[in-house]
């Protein structure tokens, strides 16, 4: 996917002007993160199970290597094939390769965020091959040209009437002509539309949240059953799943279960937990006679072993963004690429560098809520701060930055120049401010003042120029 | 934690009040409440004179070298005091949660910091936890609303400290925002970096108090209290906004923050 | 050339963790953890007496929308038929051709048509045995197989599974057990479905809706035995 995140500033004020949008988000806001702490109240167990999780992803990436030659093992003796993709452009060769051997006209997809980073539909579209999203949200956005904005509800920034508009104008060619108002008849014409195309389609591309070497399966989470069906009607199932989504067992993935629900929705369990291992077998009535697995690194593994290793962890729940009011204030589309919120802030600079990506991890208030309901323990603001010091250390903060920095710093290290300067400005601002406490506008705070007034201070001096006129005696000013 | 003071203690304790670079700047009263709060809890409050900023500036915009110069500072300045005591949540959260692992490389320094995080507080969690104050002598008239501080609530569990004592203030009424635990948007730079986004997040805020009815605004941080003050009064809102510690010290006379003095 | 690419990331993940090949006490212990898995922190709720269990089971399966009856084996075959009188649906559904599907009376309830296989796009009920129910969370669990085809889970509008009371069990762990039993760690079925109520998506302003894709209504008949 084409990044705009070097123009975040610009998608910013867009969201924050779009009225549509910040409903939605009015919604999101309260919603999400209601039904988490429910969730999470109702299982005594929830804060223990964390721990857990976050130790045995942990323990999965230390001994990364062995977890995925042990997963391939067991794929390939079950009759399956996995294929290894260093970066996107092999992963996007090797999955239209794999479609073209079976001369598929039609992919079905469902929900993989991971497609979106390679950018796989429009290499797809571009060999005559149609990938059709099935996951609701991603066929609503397909339909629209838009790129997802969240990483579990790809539509979330989306009402209901403009869903509506969308179907009305793409499913008229189709014999569906009237304008629908009920979010069940949406969802009802989607089912009747997609269910065609899960019929017809030549393969199934679907994520995975884990890979359980353990035994060789793919796991994937959804409540629509779209991936289910886009795993069992075609020829051909494909699984698309970067290097750290591989775990050891059954029984890791049952803790991680028990996060991944609660923290993503609120809910228990999802409707559809799927482990998928290998091909049909001889006597099944049913299934794909071709099972691929595509292992993608695309700069993941250079982060192991390193202080940013921790945002490897992640399980794709989306809690942080639920729960971040930076997210919450503009949406995920101003993010500019694939991955939005706090663990977009700290993955895309990792997955496409830095320069382009600089603004995300900027754009915080190291508020902590994203660490509080990670289920995974993930210090997403310590990571933040990890590429806010990448940058300073190259140079990348922006110069008026670096130079108001070095001045501060200078004054900083030197106490009694800075009670002078300090001194001086608090004379100043206090003076000037006197007859209403408060500026309107300010030389050099114009960010501050164009949308709240700057508090004076009042006279008497700074703290330590009355301390010190007391003589440090305990008094009252 | 201890429920009352130790009655075998002699002498006062001898804590060091860490005054704020903002405080310093734009408000001292909330350091000579901090101060009187303190001292009416048994304790013998020195401000060490070489003290400037605990360096979260530099720290949140990537400049390690520089904070760790001022982290050095801090921890010279700060040496020998049994506690250390901010009135914010942010600072005290960076001394007590954030030096050590500034000194990763550097063991001696390390064991210092370490040191000084063991000893440093946010002001009203020190009297309740660790000094055991449940009451204060106060009165304050009116309805309240408690804005928590991100840094002072998730880094230094600051949440019903605040609360307990406000309690006991007399005739003060404490009236819940919707979402306390929300950001308010100063975030440090972040308010001035990405003004529109910190607009959003303050104006939501502005928009919970008013719903709370409450007349008055209280938090332990200084740089959220500007950051609603500044808000609330451009929009024209009649709540006041002080720092919790001067209620707490009885000092809710002074003019509120952004108010001219003659105000009463 | 494919090679190549397993050895690049393979290397290069150990390139980032500073080892070689994983050796000596590491791999033994990564080793017995795949042989031995340990299990994490105990779930209360998904270790009550099994009397509770099958209630809980029921309480959680009601709540994420799926009808329950709980009938004697002999009833098994009525109750499926008049769940669909009721509920207005027609009398006819592909069923899976499982040995222990066949041994309800279904030759009791003449006017039920039946077609053991796979399902079809036209098919609007199924009917489906299931490998284990988890009280924790009142999930179903179905192994794929020649006796349960996968599409019966997913392409009816209406799905009803007849599961035994004695294959609810407390949690994930048991459900994991059983299938390294039945079918041994290196060989599970090609597909282990476990359903949580019928289909649903809240992709439309976070509100819930059901079917989405699979099925809109799931009743679950439990079999006292």
């Amino acid at each position: 996917m084409q990044s705009t995140a070097h123009d975040f500033k610009h998608n910013v004020g867009e969201a924050l002007a779009d009225a549509n949008l910040q409903d939605s988000l009015a919604k999101l806001k309260v919603g999400f993160s209601e039904r988490r702490r429910q969730a999470a109240e109702r299982l005594p167990e929830f804060e223990a199970l964390r721990d857990a999780a976050r130790d045995i992803k942990n323990h999965a990436l230390a001994n990364l290597d062995f977890y995925l030659e042990e997963f391939e093992r067991k794929v390939v003796a079950l009759g399956g094939h996995v294929h290894w993709a260093p970066t996107a452009a092999d992963a996007r060769r090797i999955i239209a390769d794999l479609c073209r051997s079976v001369g598929a006209k039609t992919v079905a997809k469902s929900k993989s965020m991971v497609s979106e980073e390679i950018a796989l539909n429009e290499h797809l579209e571009a060999l005559g091959i149609a990938p059709i999203e099935t996951d609701l949200g991603e066929y609503i956005i397909q339909l629209r040209h838009e790129p997802p904005s969240h990483i579990i509800a790809p539509a979330v920034h989306l009402t209901k009437d403009q869903v509506a508009d969308t179907f009305l104008e793409h499913h008229k060619a189709l014999g569906f002509s009237k304008r629908l108002t009920e979010r069940n008849d949406l969802v009802a014409e989607a089912r009747h539309v997609l269910r065609e195309k899960f019929l017809k389609a030549d393969v199934g591309l679907t994520g995975a949240n884990f890979l359980v070497a353990e035994t060789g399966s793919s796991m994937l989470v959804t409540n629509e059953g779209n991936a289910d069906l886009s795993n069992t009607m075609p020829r051909m199932h494909i699984v698309l799943a970067s290097i750290e989504k591989v775990i050891p067992t059954l029984e890791d993935a049952a803790v991680l279960l028990r996060v991944l629900a609660r923290s993503a929705t609120g809910q228990e369990s999802s409707s559809y937990t799927t482990l998928n291992t290998g091909p049909k077998r001889r006597d099944d009535l049913d299934g794909p006679s071709q099972y691929h697995v595509v292992i993608l690194d695309n700069g993941r593994s250079s982060v192991l072993g390193t202080k940013m290793q921790d945002m490897l962890r992640c399980i794709r729940c989306g809690a942080c963004m639920n729960h971040c009011p930076v997210y919450g204030a503009i949406g995920g589309h101003a993010y500019g690429w694939v991955y939005p919120g706090p663990i977009g802030a700290v993955l895309t600079p990792q997955l496409i560098g830095v320069e382009e990506a600089g603004n995300l991890p900027n754009a915080s208030t190291f508020c902590g809520r994203c660490e509080s309901v990670c289920p995974v323990r993930i210090p997403l603001p310590g990571l933040m701060r990890h590429w806010r010091e990448r940058e300073f250390e190259h140079h990348l903060t922006p110069r008026t930055v670096r130079q108001g920095l070095a001045i501060w710093g200078y004054a900083a290290r030197r106490p009694r120049l800075y009670r002078r300067l300090t001194g001086f400005a608090n004379r100043l601002l206090a003076l000037f401010g006197r007859a209403t406490g408060r500026y309107r506008a300010l030389p050099l705070a114009g960010a501050w003042t164009r949308f709240r007034d700057f508090p004076a201070p009042p006279s008497g001096g700074t703290f330590h120029a009355q301390w010190a006129r007391h003589g440090g005696a305990r008094t009252r000013p | 934690m201890s429920s009352s003071p130790s009655v075998s203690q002699t002498r006062p304790r001898r804590v060091a009040l860490f005054v704020t670079c903002l405080v310093d700047l734009f408000r001292p009263s909330v350091g000579f409440a901090a101060i009187k709060l303190l001292e009416d809890a048994g304790c013998a409050v020195e401000v060490p004179p070489l003290q400037v900023c605990c360096g979260q500036p530099a720290y949140n915009s990537g400049d390690r070298a520089t904070t760790r110069a001022i982290a050095a500072q801090v921890i010279d300045a700060f040496e020998g005091f049994e506690a250390v005591v901010a009135p914010s949540g942010s600072c005290g959260g960076m001394l007590a949660h954030h030096y050590p692992g500034l000194f990763d490389d550097d063991p001696a320094m390390k064991a210092r910091a370490e040191d000084l995080a063991r000893r440093s507080h946010e002001l009203v969690s020190f009297l309740v936890d660790v000094l055991g104050v449940n009451s204060v002598a106060a009165r304050f008239d009116g309805a309240v609303t408690y804005h928590d501080s991100c840094s002072g609530l998730r880094e230094l569990g600051v949440k019903q400290q605040p609360r307990r004592l406000l309690s006991s203030v007399k005739g003060l009424e404490l009236k819940e925002m919707a979402t306390p635990e929300v950001c308010c948007g100063f975030g440090g730079t972040f308010c001035v970096k990405y003004p529109e986004i910190s607009n959003a997040m303050v104006g939501e805020k502005s928009a919970d108090i008013a719903r709370s009815g409450a007349d008055t605004l209280l938090a332990g941080d200084l740089g959220c209290l500007m950051n609603m003050a500044g808000k609330l009064q451009r929009q024209g809102s009649p709540v006041r906004v002080r720092h919790v510690a001067e209620v707490l010290a009885d000092m809710a006379g002074l003019a509120a923050v952004g108010e001219p003095e003659t105000k009463r | 050339m494919s090679e190549n690419a397993r050895s690049q990331i393979l290397n290069g993940i150990r390139r980032a963790l500073h080892r070689g090949e994983l050796s000596g006490a590491s791999r033994q212990a990564a080793e017995a953890r795949l042989a031995r898995p340990p299990a994490g922190p105990a779930v209360a709720r998904a270790r009550l007496p099994q009397a509770e269990q099958v209630t809980l089971f029921c309480q959680w399966a009601e709540a994420n929308n799926a009808t329950v009856g709980r009938v004697a084996a002999a009833d098994v075959a009525g109750e499926v038929a008049a769940y669909l009188a009721r509920n207005n649906l027609p009398a006819e559904a592909a069923m899976a051709p499982s040995p222990q599907l066949d041994t309800y009376n279904w030759a009791g309830q003449p006017m039920l048509s039946l077609r053991r296989g796979a399902a079809r796009g036209s098919d609007q009920v199924s009917i489906t045995g299931a490998f284990a129910g988890i009280a924790e969370t009142g999930t179903l669990v179905m192994a794929s197989g020649p006796d349960h085809p996968v599409t019966l889970n997913l392409l009816p509008d209406t799905h009803v599974v007849v599961l035994r009371e004695a294959d609810i069990v407390g949690g994930y762990e048991e459900v994991w057990a059983r299938l390294r039993q039945r079918y041994g760690k290196d060989c599970m079925p090609r597909t282990v479905n476990t359903i949580t109520g019928p289909s649903r998506t809240g992709d439309i302003e976070q509100t819930i809706e059901l079917g989405a894709h699979g099925p809109r209504r799931m009743h679950i008949v439990i079999v006292r035995e």
